[in-house]
């Protein structure tokens, strides 16, 4: 009886307005009122590229981190849209670009861009756990290759430039206000829409291979066309985020999808946290904030610019070694030490399995 | 070998007939119409040769990785990092005591040095989750480019193999036939390239030696299949970790010298050996180390004739392999299922 008095009336109910935390709005609004007060670098480099970067992480992410899968393929399906971007559309190497307007070559680079990335899947899901790396790894070197010998479709080494975003409604979406508007609508699109993913029936299903997949097959999952299927959305996430990054730098080349640009990839979506959609942004801030001015501090301390590097792994290293949740498991543990009453339950409490270890690695050990 | 040929028949004429073609493609007297399409023979038995060869570098560097990943599980993405310190390590050690050979055991014992240490305070430390260890051996991997790059800088590094190992040797396969006199013209080839492929053999042998001929051979082999029953058994796994890390590390410094007399010691060169062992243990077969052998073997031979036949393609012709094995037998050529 008791139950049936306490439940809340509809009307009662907050609103999906009021059940938004009061951080989010206020981060959404310093996020959207940017451009009054903030200088064209910092809109159009650091949070351009900050949006830019996270979304790729992001795809990541998803599959890191729902799926188990750690793919490293994910700037080479970036870096694919971005030349498919280049050869379909406009730039400045008039003779391999088709020159098609802006509504065949986006489409059109993002679907190859997603069977790119279901093929790899398809290939890396064929085996398992770490071999993932592995295989992601040396596609992603195997296209860098390609490329850069490629001079036919993928002009070789100098790859393309002048490749500028449509001038859409007469806006130049190149410019400082409007690229950051642009990369923050994209960002914030793929961020809701991974949020939603994870909690529709097909992310449970992906999370619920990641645990168990044995379990999964025996309740009838299809264990191999969720995890193909993660690959080709992740795909989608990434082609836009590359197809945005060329935008950004005008031009596409094979380092642009390099080895080392894969794992900084894996660098910012680790750093941030694999375990919510919100890691990789924040993992790509802090990324960008050090590729832009590490290079001052270092001077400063009097040790040459060109050790960020150093820098970035020993970062790398410290967070994986002592919170493999990353920044977003350091917040989730310090935020739990201050909530717990150390007299109730000295030690854990119901977030304890946030802060273990990544129950994917358990599993696969397991075997 | 023959429950192979009884269960794939149409294979094994096919393997049958490729090693015969190779075989006669190598010993006997081209015709003229075989020169006219691919062009002369010399130029085909030095790819082959260099092939071979390189091939044998790659096993150096990929025994040792198969080896760590096949016991720990551990995806050491390192690898490549510690075959350019032996590199390094080589090239200080042969430059200052002038002792060409000096530099194997020395840059062998320092990088298992170093291995010894990863282990005992990195790995061990996070046994069972190999994800985490993979992305630490990442973290280790950026670190030491940037700190080699830093001590030694960007130049090109050479270590030069002592004067009886220079120059070519006579071998015994002809090239063709001098037009004036009807001699047999011999094939010459670097004298060092030829030892060292051989060293390599030798390292093969004794690993395989070692591994199913010993007591610690088969703690590991045993360790391989089953690590949680080795050391219920009261084995001491945690020393034999210890001491396969380091000997699979010892391994990639080891070929950080030859590597360094072959090519050169350069940045960079980190990436492209740990790619080449990422894929011949891929198509060798994960753990394995004739798989490793067999895997190294044929990405060798891929990349040289490729580079000598269709230049463009060449790297990529190593991943089409990869890409290829990985669609018909996932678990690579040797590896078990």
């Amino acid at each position: 009886m008791a139950l049936v008095e306490q439940r809340v009336e509809p009307s009662e109910r907050p609103t999906w307005f009021e059940r938004i935390p009061a951080s989010w709005w206020i981060v959404g609004v310093i996020l959207l009122i940017m451009p009054t007060f903030a200088s064209d670098f910092v809109l159009f480099q650091i949070f351009g590229w900050t949006f830019i970067l996270g979304i790729i992480a992001l795809s990541l992410m998803l599959l890191a981190g729902y799926g188990g899968m750690v793919s490293l393929v994910q700037m080479t399906v970036a870096g694919c849209a971005g030349y498919m971007v280049a050869i379909f559309g406009v730039s400045a190497i008039t003779g391999i670009s088709q020159g098609w307007p802006w509504y065949v070559s986006i489409p059109l680079a993002l679907i190859i861009a997603v069977l790119f990335g279901t093929i790899s899947g398809w290939l890396a899901v064929r085996t398992e756990g770490i071999y993932t790396i592995m295989i992601t790894l040396a596609i992603a070197s195997a296209f860098f290759y390609f490329t850069r010998q490629n001079y036919v479709i993928f002009n070789g080494f100098s790859g393309f430039n002048g490749v500028l975003p449509p001038r859409l409604f007469g806006v130049d979406w190149r410019g400082p206000i409007a690229f950051y508007y642009l990369t923050l609508f994209w960002a914030v699109v793929c961020y809701l829409v991974v949020l939603y993913l994870s909690r529709a029936p097909f992310g449970l299903a992906l999370q619920g291979v990641r645990d168990n997949q044995r379990r999964m097959a025996a309740l009838g999952f299809n264990v191999t066309a969720h995890r193909v299927a993660a690959y080709a959305f992740a795909a989608l996430l990434a082609g836009m985020g590359g197809i945005l990054l060329t935008w950004q730098s005008a031009q596409i080349s094979p380092g642009t999808a390099g080895i080392g640009p894969a794992i900084d990839i894996l660098v910012v979506a680790v750093i941030g946290g694999l375990r919510r959609p919100i890691g990789p942004f924040i993992g790509a801030f802090i990324y960008v904030l050090l590729k832009t001015f590490a290079i001052d501090v270092l001077v400063a301390l009097g040790l040459g610019g060109e050790r960020f590097q150093l820098l970035i792994g020993l970062g790398f290293l410290v967070i994986v070694l002592w919170s493999p949740d990353g920044i977003l498991g350091l917040w989730d543990r310090w935020r739990e030490s201050r909530g717990r009453d150390p007299l109730l339950d000295p030690r854990g409490g119901p977030m304890d399995d946030r802060t273990g270890d990544r129950r994917g690695d358990r599993r696969v050990d397991s075997r | 070998m023959r429950a192979f040929a009884e269960r794939h028949p149409y294979w094994s004429a096919v393997i049958l007939i490729v090693a015969a073609v190779l075989l006669w493609m190598i010993f006997a007297l081209w015709p003229e119409w075989l020169t006219d399409l691919i062009g002369r023979k010399k130029i085909f038995l030095n790819a082959v040769f260099n092939g071979i060869t390189l091939g044998g570098l790659y096993f150096l560097v990929a025994s040792g990785f198969t080896l760590i990943f096949g016991l720990m599980r551990n995806v050491n993405l390192a690898h490549g990092s510690l075959y350019l310190l032996g590199g390094y390590f080589g090239y200080l050690i042969a430059d200052w005591t002038g002792y060409w050979l000096l530099a194997f055991p020395a840059s062998f014992i320092l990088v298992a040095a170093l291995g010894v240490l990863l282990q005992v305070f990195v790995f061990r430390r996070m046994e069972g989750q190999d994800l985490r260890q993979t992305l630490v051996t990442i973290g280790i991997s950026i670190v030491m480019a940037d700190l080699m790059l830093w001590i030694w800088g960007g130049d090109f590094y050479n270590i030069n193999a002592p004067s009886w190992l220079n120059g070519p040797m006579q071998t015994f396969f002809v090239t063709g036939v001098k037009r004036s006199s009807g001699e047999l013209i011999f094939l010459k080839y670097p004298m060092v390239r030829v030892v060292i492929f051989a060293a390599s053999v030798v390292v093969g042998v004794g690993m395989w030696l070692l591994l199913n001929r010993t007591r610690i051979g088969m703690l590991i082999r045993a360790g391989v299949d089953d690590r949680d029953m080795l050391s219920a058994t009261g084995a001491r796994i945690q020393l034999v970790f210890v001491g396969v890390f380091a000997f699979g590390a010892g391994l990639a410094g080891m070929a950080g010298v030859v590597g360094g007399t072959f090519q050169s010691v350069a940045p960079g060169e980190d990436v492209r050996f740990l790619l080449a062992s990422l894929v011949v243990v891929i198509v060798g077969g994960m753990g394995s180390i004739p798989g490793a052998a067999l895997g190294a073997l044929i990405i060798g031979l891929a990349e040289q004739i490729g580079s000598v036949y269709f230049p463009t393609y060449a790297v990529v012709l190593t991943f089409l392999i990869m890409v290829l094995v990985l669609a018909f037998r996932p678990q690579g050529l040797l590896g078990r299922g």
